[in-house]
């Protein structure tokens, strides 16, 4: 069968960032999700589709929430999992990053699903190894997959995504997911705005096209989605310097309580990327607001993710037939 | 290429009509039965059927859901793109049912393999029925055989079948359509290789 190719295909042979894809490619990802959604309602939630993959999970930074996703994305499509963690492996014993893979790849394993705290990580992976690579965060870079599973959620809460007017609350500067959500809802034609401490802004990212507030009542109040970002406890003061007086002084100014939520007047809808710090970023009773699509996020986010792998594996060629 | 009409609309609807009493005839007032047509094109041909079976029987007792075999196919990674999933709407288990599976054309028999195959995740059903409205015999790749045929066409692999429907297509026929170089009396028995969808 020698079809040319069509939109049926992604243009990309790794998932490294929203950067590289083309609008048709998220579509493409979109719609294939919404067959997988519907699997994983299924009495049994399994397809067979790549039972003749082996997918090696490396996470060289800790992760819950992403590795179960993908975990439970790769099992649902019968693919092979290997998991590896960079606690008590040979990374503390001092092997670069290519050699770790390369000994893995030698197990024949046909794609790799990386987080990893240095930006660029999948980027340089893919070029010195021969295997389908997935970026699952990238440091302060990248996180395609949190992107495409947020866009998919507004879509599906509102549906569309173009012209949605979307607030990006937080910490900005230390985000990967805020990089690629820019990218992600521009590419899809919606509005961005983004919200946060001056000091958590990172600088000219207006060049991206978005809008800035710093008064997050003003904010809210021109959006119709607002995705509040959690503060990345763990990348705070790596310049040696505090980026913000205190948790208690950011949940004031940046926090979303109840009262201000109220105060919107309108139907807002709630989203975070999790985990969620109750009562700074969020407090509860907004997080489990019935406006609040922070659990839907989760569901979509493995639909979202088997898509992805299922789409990439498309495009590897068979071996020995 | 040209194209020679095997059913026309006429005869189409007699067909359909058949089908449905020959359901009646089997499973009675169709309690416990479960109608599934196969995405995309199957569900033409089993919805047309759910309308009929309801106007004959004046009551609707059996279930009706549509079914999408995309991640269970048997050509992931030997087709030169995936193919896009269409909608399943299955919202009943299927334990204990008499299963009739729907489609328009059967071929090589390997989308009705990857039904059953997805069958299997709503449930086990009591049994399982193959229906189609065209049945191109000797082309069979698997040992898969219906048991309600609207239409046997003996043709040649590389002629092809097509079944348009007035929703769609404008008008109820079935059509084969000869090979470019190939008139319709040919006797070259070419190994296939297009589906039919």
């Amino acid at each position: 069968m020698s079809t040319a190719v069509h939109s049926d295909q992604l243009s990309v042979e790794h998932l490294l960032g929203i950067k590289e894809l083309t609008t048709a490619d998220i579509e493409l990802i979109f719609r294939t999700a919404d067959g997988f959604k519907e699997v994983l309602n299924r009495p049994i939630k399994k397809v067979p589709s790549l039972r003749d993959i082996t997918i090696a999970n490396l996470f060289f930074e800790s992760s819950t929430r992403t590795r179960v996703s993908f975990e439970l994305a790769e099992k649902r499509l019968s693919a092979d999992v290997v998991n590896f963690s960079s606690s008590g492996s040979s990374v503390s014993k001092g092997e670069t990053l290519v050699d770790t893979v390369n000994n893995i790849l030698a197990m024949k394993v046909d794609m790799v699903v990386m987080r990893h705290p240095d930006p660029g990580a999948a980027v340089f992976l893919s070029r010195h190894v021969d295997a389908r690579i997935v970026n699952a965060g990238d440091g302060t870079h990248e996180h395609p997959t949190q992107a495409l599973l947020d866009a998919y959620s507004i879509r599906e809460k509102l549906g569309k995504v173009k012209g949605v007017k979307v607030l990006i609350v937080g910490d900005i500067l230390h985000s990967r997911v805020a990089l690629s959500n820019i990218l992600c809802l521009k590419q899809l034609g919606a509005e961005v705005m983004l919200c946060g401490p001056s000091t958590l802004m990172p600088r000219h990212i207006e060049d991206l096209g978005v809008r800035l507030e710093y008064d997050l009542d003003k904010a809210l109040a021109w959006c119709d989605v607002a995705n509040m970002l959690r503060i990345q406890m763990e990348r705070q003061g790596d310049d040696g310097v505090s980026n913000f007086p205190s948790l208690r002084e950011y949940a004031m100014r940046y926090g979303l309580d109840l009262e201000r939520y109220k105060r919107i007047g309108k139907d807002v809808v709630i989203m975070h990327p999790g985990p969620i710090n109750r009562g700074v970023e969020v407090t509860s009773q907004v997080a489990d607001h019935a406006n609040s699509i922070i659990l839907d996020q989760v569901e979509n986010g493995v639909a979202i993710r088997m898509a992805v792998l299922y789409l990439l594996a498309a495009r590897i060629p068979r071996q020995g037939v | 290429m040209s194209a020679f009409p095997i059913l026309t609309a006429k005869a189409f609807g007699l067909t359909v009509g058949r089908l449905c009493y020959q359901l009646i005839e089997d499973h009675g007032n169709l309690e416990g039965v479960a109608l599934i047509g196969l995405q995309p094109r199957g569900i033409l041909l089993a919805r047309r059927l759910r309308t009929e079976l309801g106007r004959i029987t004046g009551t609707q007792e059996f279930r009706y859901g549509e079914l999408d075999i995309t991640f269970h196919r048997d050509d992931f990674r030997h087709r030169a793109t995936p193919l896009a999933p269409s909608a399943t709407q299955l919202d009943f288990m299927l334990d204990g049912r008499k299963v009739v599976l729907v489609d328009d054309v059967l071929y090589t028999g390997r989308t009705i393999r990857a039904g059953l195959d997805a069958l299997l995740a709503f449930g086990r059903p009591a049994s399982v029925q193959l229906l189609v409205l065209i049945d191109r015999r000797f082309s069979r790749e698997l040992p898969i055989q219906p048991d309600y045929v609207g239409k046997w066409v003996d043709s040649i692999g590389e002629q092809r079948v097509t079944v348009e429907w007035k929703e769609i297509d404008g008008a109820d026929q079935v059509l084969l359509h000869a090979a470019d170089n190939d008139g319709l009396n040919s006797t070259t028995f070419a190994q296939g290789t297009s589906a039919d969808r």
